[in-house]
């Protein structure tokens, strides 16, 4: 597959959208706008653009609790996803989701889950949906190294190889739990290597590198279109910060030397090199990203919180 | 009408289904060829194919998930688990998942997932195969759970679970698979939340649950001998629950039982006990009973288990129990 200039640039705007999305949410934590916790995607917006740069509107994808970066990549509504962060009655779920459950799934994002590992299983149940309807569809499911420790994890691989689903396994391995690094809990250096127990194949890209993930993901969606059955990607990244809003972890002995990483200024470089955008169109592109966002937590701030009547509407169909 | 046992019931009404919406799969262990363990998806392969009856490896919180993942997708879904107690390794897409997606994500989607588990109490498959589970399940919020006692019941009770958009736990018992009833050859099903009264009565009010609810009958039978006119509520879903059918005869007969299969603490038994006393305190004669097994593990010994699952003769003995009861 090969991206028209369009889509890089719209690959950028989004990759901003989601740092200022997650910088204004661990802003207005603070200020105590809203309670509970967020998980930033900080220094992961690559890897989410990457894969989702090579879905269709039609695909789905489904992401964990550190979901925000793949629901604005594939498409969700900052401004939805501003007011459930803050509990409106104008969020994405109506209130009822919060940071860790923000889903839209008119775009095909299919959801942000809160138990690790939990939305695994469930994403092949989509992916043997897909290929039953039989129209070329496919889901890719993000995931952290924490969650490939989970026992879903393996019985999902195994599941998906044997009835060879359309289903991208996206591993964003940022190395650490709360704190745990995962030379203390994975027992191989690269998770992909996990793909080989269960048969199918399995990818380490930088997860830093917009170009890596778009090609290594653009190889895995063709094959699970072509019916060939899963892939597992795993995306290498590094979290900055902290793990959420409540639990720390490691973050800023070595942050001037993750931030050498930084995808973003990365992919600027790459697209200016490649002459896809000027310097001035990146300062438009960053504004804009800026603008979408801080409209959003504008529109969060003013939207009413849900009627208490709301309670005990959705609990059923 | 048609007799069919229990198992055939549950067979024939999930054949129905996929016969009327093509789009209905079944997941389980062993459900395709072997058509389960206990035989209750029998034929269906062969009707239906591999693609929608689909055996499954055994791992059965991948299951559970795979079918929450089709049904979210439009395909009503319908997983077996062949022993209750293993609904523990799915316990997350059961109570994590399927009946707070919906709510979570604002309405956006539908659940429509039927898990098929059965009770084996009383068999003696021990500790880890005779467990009845039931009141965990109703402790979280969005879930339905069916206990069907009868044949008939057990037809009309799967096929509303299979059409409710909802996320159903329908929990089978074991000892009731070859029990016959006569069946209805037209179309029907029987709504949630509407308990039967099997048997009407006077002096007290019976409430049994799945297994039981032909031990209740028996009980009534025999005290009905002795002077004592009962009257037996089987909910037949217990969440939903039909407490207003509960309550209704508590005001007649001012005297409440409750047996169940499931060890008595925070067993359905104290839930339905309580809601009675919140409502209808005054017309309580005396403070309900519950018939259960004691809180120990089910021994698997023939002589120990039948000590620990309620009997015709525990029942019987807690209908007399009332101070002021007229035997």
């Amino acid at each position: 597959m090969t991206l028209s200039d369009e889509q890089q640039i719209e690959a950028l705007r989004r990759m901003w959208q989601i740092r200022f999305f997650e910088e204004a949410a661990i802003r207005l934590y603070g200020e105590g706008r809203y309670r509970g916790s967020t998980h930033p995607y900080i220094a992961q917006e690559a890897t989410a653009l990457g894969v989702c740069a090579t879905l269709r509107p039609t695909d789905q994808v489904l992401a964990t609790y550190r979901g925000h970066g793949a629901a604005i990549a594939k498409g969700a509504d900052p401004r939805g996803m501003m007011a459930e962060l803050l509990g409106k009655a104008t969020g994405m779920c109506k209130g009822k989701g919060g940071s860790m459950h923000m889903s839209q799934t008119d775009v095909g994002f299919l959801g942000c889950n809160a138990i690790v590992a939990g939305h695994i299983p469930i994403a092949g149940g989509v992916a043997l949906a897909q290929k039953l309807d039989d129209t070329g569809a496919v889901t890719a499911v993000f995931f952290g190294d924490g969650a490939s420790c989970e026992g879903v994890f393996y019985e999902t691989l195994n599941m998906a190889t044997l009835w060879k689903l359309p289903l991208l396994f996206v591993v964003e391995n940022n190395e650490y739990a709360i704190s745990t690094h995962v030379s203390e809990s994975i027992s191989v250096p690269n998770i992909s290597m996990r793909a080989q127990g269960f048969g199918l194949p399995g990818v380490t890209v930088d997860g830093r590198d917009f170009y890596a993930v778009y090609d290594a993901a653009g190889e895995a969606v063709a094959r699970a279109r072509r019916g060939d059955g899963p892939t597992l990607l795993e995306a290498k990244t590094v979290r900055w910060g902290r793990h959420s809003a409540v639990a720390a972890g490691p973050a800023g002995a070595n942050i001037d030397k993750w931030k050498l990483t930084d995808p973003i200024p990365r992919f600027k470089q790459e697209l200016l090199q490649r002459g896809v955008v000027s310097e001035a169109q990146i300062s438009d592109i960053e504004r804009d990203a800026k603008a979408t966002i801080d409209d959003a937590v504008a529109f969060a701030i003013e939207s009413p919180y849900p009627e208490l009547s709301e309670l005990q509407t959705d609990m059923y169909a | 009408m048609h007799e069919l046992t229990y198992a055939q019931a549950i067979n024939e009404g999930i054949r129905e289904e996929m016969r009327r919406n093509q789009k209905i799969m079944v997941l389980g262990e062993d459900v395709g060829k072997y058509g389960g363990v206990f035989g209750v998806t029998r034929g269906l392969f062969d009707e239906f194919g591999g693609e929608r009856v689909r055996d499954c490896p055994l791992n059965e919180a991948a299951i559970v998930s795979f079918a929450i993942g089709l049904a979210i997708q439009g395909r009503p879904a319908i997983a077996e688990l062949e022993f209750m107690d293993f609904t523990t390794f799915a316990m997350d897409p059961i109570t994590n998942q399927a009946p707070k997606l919906r709510y979570f994500w604002g309405g956006q989607v539908s659940v429509p997932l039927t898990v098929r588990t059965p009770i084996a109490a009383g068999l003696g498959f021990g500790t880890q195969h005779s467990q009845s589970l039931e009141a965990w399940l109703i402790h979280v919020p969005g879930l339905k759970v069916a206990m069907p006692s009868n044949a008939y019941d057990a037809k009309g009770l799967i096929k509303s679970a299979i059409r409710d958009p909802n996320p159903v736990v329908f929990a089978e018992s074991i000892g009731l698979y070859a029990t016959k009833g006569q069946i209805p050859d037209e179309d029907y099903t029987i709504p949630f939340g509407k308990a039967e009264i099997k048997r009407k009565g006077d002096d007290v009010t019976l409430v049994a649950l799945g297994l039981l609810v032909p031990k209740a009958l028996k009980a009534a039978e025999e005290l009905a001998g002795r002077g004592v006119d009962v009257e037996v509520i089987d909910p037949r879903t217990v969440a939903p629950l039909d407490i207003e059918t509960i309550i209704a005869s508590v005001k007649k007969t001012g005297r409440l039982v409750i047996a169940h299969v499931a060890s008595k603490t925070g067993g359905i038994g104290a839930e339905i006990a309580q809601q009675v006393v919140e409502r209808a305190f005054d017309s309580l004669d005396g403070p309900p009973v519950r018939v259960a097994a004691p809180d120990v593990p089910i021994a698997a010994s023939a002589q120990l288990e039948s000590a620990i699952i309620p009997d015709v003769a525990d029942i019987v003995k807690a209908c007399l129990s009332f101070r002021n009861a007229r035997a």
